[in-house]
């Protein structure tokens, strides 16, 4: 049995009359691959938003291996092991793929250095064992990004993009991380193929993984527990075989053709 | 308390000029997002014109009593049309540029159409205070007020309430607002945005001209003169909430009865005191008093 | 830690004219010192550029190191260059670490405002100053150095001799703060500051800590430039000496860090020309001269010798 890294205990978040999040408790398991469905405005983005700091619950608890990280500010959490990607990229425009990495890894850099002035970029980072720009190309190769390294991030495809801000992500060397909505935007010829390289990266790192999806066929062959919110709640907290299959999920959330198609698909391959 | 009288007398018609002077900044901002620091320089040349006129006015002795309409419409006119060539040749191609790369751009128009009008006007002092004494004085228990006070105070009411009238009640002005919140989408539903940047633009520079035209009477036209007045129209502006007509209201009369206080109590505070206000607003209320809403980022 | 080749040259350069001084004409020293002066408050402001934000009330920090330069040596007789300078230097600092926690929240046009604000409130007291003589402001004079006390031709000789040292100390100092993974987070917080949040980082501290960096180098800059113009005024921290300091840095540009001094540089030539030639006209011509830089060379000066450099290597 894995041991539990992070708790939401009782989580509520309302904005004016919109309830975003009403009782939501979670226990993640070390290792886990935690896919998060629902429809839009189901409160999945508020929840990851809420773990990450970027809001605040009105109530509830959240623990990260025994910590409290309920009212920390997405920088302190982020320094404590739980990173996240973007639905958006967020990335830092006027500068190369590599550079984006580069700087990533300089962050922490800076923080083994406890932000000395004299901090050099040519420097061996301690817990990393080798230098920024290694440790940056070691990343461009990993993710298969070699051919954009040197192009300013502003020009590149849209799932380049993506890959590049899960990337920066991971260079923090999570113990969690969260992907919001990886898959939106990408191609679906290039989907799979993008998300089998991601996967397996983040399980060659023994990060544990939750992910925003609204295409049942990447939740359905890459996680192996599903959570389904539908107004503010979670509906459903199951493997996907069973979720996929359970009353509510189908009425408000997958439809009854496109889970039956989802799980013959399953079952076929 | 007559003390307490005097102080709000003065502070009355001092936030009165802070907001006749403010008002057009914070409407050019509003509208298109352009801090436009050559406001100074349409002040300035509202003085200028104000009081060239006002020399041929009282020499030529037509009617004084219309030489209010001459000078501040003369004003009002001169500004519109410079404001009007300015960004129809240079303003206009600079909208896509960062906020603070305007600023700047305007910033550069303001020392250079500072020197321009030392070039027309020379670097002598002007007067024109006939139509200041024209009004005469009223009088409060002992103390003796001009007259011009109240057409200060009617002017800035008359502007407050006629731009606001203007932005909530006519089709031209809820067009203006929807422009104010979103000019990608209000281009997008068919509004004009070109024309209205144009025209918003000329007016808010006429208005500072008219803030100056209207000022000319109770001072001496020197060079250099908007250099005071654009920091303090900034600082009006800024803690108010930029492009917020309210909040620019709001400003001017809590500087203006502060500064009163101050001018009356502790003279030494004068120069710094509204600043000291702007400062203070801006660290609880970060964007100013009242501010245009925000969309969240991620 | 590796220089640029632009750097290098630039060092040398100096190094040249430090040897050449007692032959150069009084009057070129003025404008050079002078021009070393302003270009550290400026490297200062193009720190701030990197990350995005512009400051329109960094004369403040100029004021103030000048008038610790200038009350030190009125009122404390204080006479020795060196200690003037450090505590010049000090004080503007401390200001600047004191301002820093309020000023680090803001972005945008509104850190540039509030700094505007403050460098106002600091004139409005100085011009209240009767001690300081308002807006006449008064003058610094009886300077020694290490216990000498040269002529005063040998002063200004002196007095650049240390201009010199300190730019180049200074040069060298930002050079490894911008080489450091920090140079690059300061561009990262400008193009997203959320997601170098997300990282880890803390755009706040980061931009206190350059407030406070550009603080001393501007206090140092006041401190020379009261030194060698010998008078301090209120009027070192009017709004309209910011609008100088972020001219020359548009003009300058921000590829280098030598790039401050050679805009200073620039503007203390225009200046001295243009007020010659027509003191009515002089500000109509920075007024052309920014329109022009903005409009045509938009990374500033700098970005003109990049591009001849590049142009003369194919």
């Amino acid at each position: 049995m894995s041991k539990i890294i992070l708790t939401a205990h009782n989580l509520n978040k309302s904005f004016g009359a919109v309830t975003a999040a009403s009782e939501i408790n979670v226990d993640v398991a070390e290792g886990s691959c935690i896919g998060l469905i629902g429809t839009n405005g189901a409160g999945k983005t508020t929840f990851v938003n809420m773990i990450t700091g970027y809001l605040k619950p009105d109530t509830g608890v959240i623990t990260f291996n025994g910590v409290d990280i309920t009212s920390l500010p997405p920088r302190k959490i982020t320094q404590l092991g739980i990173c996240r990607s973007f639905q958006i990229p967020q990335l830092y425009n006027t500068m190369t793929a590599l550079e984006n990495l580069e700087v990533s890894f300089g962050i922490i850099a800076l923080q083994e250095s406890k932000g000395a002035l004299t901090t050099s970029s040519k420097a061996i980072i301690p817990s990393y064992g080798k230098t920024i720009r290694e440790l940056a190309l070691e990343s461009i190769e990993k993710y298969g990004l070699l051919q954009y390294k040197d192009q300013a991030t502003k020009i590149l495809p849209g799932g380049v993009r993506k890959v590049l801000d899960i990337a920066m992500a991971m260079s923090t060397r999570p113990k969690i991380l969260f992907l919001d909505e990886p898959t939106s935007g990408v191609s679906a010829e290039e989907k799979f193929d993008m998300m089998d390289m991601i996967m397996q990266v983040i399980r060659d790192a023994g990060t544990t993984v939750l992910f925003v999806e609204h295409d049942m066929e990447v939740v359905m062959r890459y996680s192996q527990r599903v959570l389904a919110f539908y107004e503010g709640k979670i509906i459903a907290d199951d493997h996907p075989d069973i979720a996929l299959k359970d009353d509510r999920v189908l009425k408000y959330i997958v439809g009854h053709s496109q889970a039956q198609h989802v799980l013959a698909e399953k079952s076929d391959a | 308390m007559s003390n307490l009288l005097i102080v709000l007398i003065d502070g009355i018609n001092y936030a009165a000029w802070l907001f006749i002077s403010a008002v057009g900044l914070t409407l050019i901002y509003g509208v298109m997002r352009v801090l436009n620091v050559a406001h100074a320089s349409f002040y300035a040349f509202g003085c200028y014109v104000a009081v060239t006129l006002a020399g041929f006015w009282f020499s030529h002795n037509y009617p004084p009593h219309l030489s209010f309409f001459a000078l501040f419409g003369a004003s009002f006119v001169a500004g519109f049309i410079v404001g009007w060539i300015l960004e129809r040749f240079l303003l206009r191609y600079q909208y896509a540029k960062d906020e603070v790369v305007i600023l700047l751009i305007t910033y550069a128009v303001f020392l250079i159409l500072d020197d321009v009008l030392k070039l027309i006007w020379g670097v002598d002092p002007y007067y024109a205070s006939d139509p200041y004494e024209l009004l005469g004085n009223f009088s409060v228990g002992e103390m003796i007020y001009p007259n011009y006070y109240l057409l200060m105070v009617g002017a800035a009411l008359i502007l407050g309430l006629g731009l606001t009238y203007m932005l909530k009640m006519t089709r031209s002005g809820k067009l203006l607002v929807s422009v104010i919140h979103d000019r990608e989408i209000s281009s997008a539903m068919g509004i004009n945005v070109g024309r209205f940047f144009s025209l918003t633009f000329s007016f808010g520079c006429a208005l500072a001209a008219i803030a100056g035209g209207i000022t000319t009477p109770t001072i001496s036209v020197v060079p250099g003169l908007g250099v005071d007045v654009i920091v303090l129209s900034f600082a009006v502006v800024v803690t108010g909430g930029l492009g917020s007509l309210p909040g620019t209201a709001l400003a001017a009369i809590i500087m203006g009865v502060v500064r009163s206080f101050c001018v009356h109590y502790v003279p030494q505070l004068e120069l710094f005191v509204i600043f000291s206000v702007m400062a203070l607003v801006l660290v609880f209320r970060p964007r100013g008093l009242f501010s245009l809403a925000e969309a969240r980022k991620i | 830690m590796k220089l640029d080749k632009s750097l290098v040259v630039m060092l040398g350069l100096l190094v040249a004219i430090f040897a050449a001084s007692p032959w150069i004409p009084q009057w070129i020293l003025f404008i050079i010192t002078l021009a070393g002066a302003n270009g550290l408050v400026v490297l200062g402001l193009m720190l701030f550029m990197r990350l995005g934000l512009v400051s329109f009330g960094q004369a403040l920090f100029f004021c103030a190191g000048a008038y610790t330069t200038g009350m030190l040596s009125l009122l404390l007789k204080v006479s020795d260059i060196i200690l003037l300078m450090v505590a010049s230097g000090i004080i503007a600092g401390l200001l600047a670490y004191l301002l820093g926690f309020l000023l680090a929240k803001y972005r945008a046009i509104f850190f540039g405002l509030l700094s505007l604000a403050f460098s106002m409130i600091l004139y409005g007291v100085l011009v209240k100053s009767e001690t300081l003589g308002s807006t006449d402001g008064f003058t610094v004079n009886g300077l020694t150095i290490l216990g000498l006390v040269p002529d005063p031709t040998q002063m200004k000789i002196v007095l650049f001799g240390i201009t010199i040292i300190v730019v180049m100390a200074s040069l060298l100092f930002v050079n490894m703060v911008l080489k450091s993974p920090r140079g690059l987070l300061l561009t990262a917080i400008r193009d997203n500051e959320i997601r170098a949040e997300y990282m880890g980082a803390s755009a706040k501290s980061t931009i206190h800590l350059i407030y406070v960096i550009a603080g001393v180098l501007s206090g140092f800059g006041g401190a020379i430039a009261a030194m060698v113009s010998g008078h301090i005024d209120p009027n070192m921290t009017f709004w309209t000496t910011s609008g100088e300091f972020v001219f020359i840095a548009i003009l300058g540009g921000i590829g280098s860090v030598s790039a401050p001094f050679i805009g200073a540089l620039i503007f203390g030539v225009i200046q001295t020309i243009a007020y010659g030639y027509s003191p009515n006209t002089w500000q109509m011509t920075i007024g052309i001269c920014l329109i022009a830089v903005i409009l045509v060379l938009p990374d500033g000066l700098w970005s003109l010798m990049a591009k001849m450099r590049k142009n003369s290597r194919v």
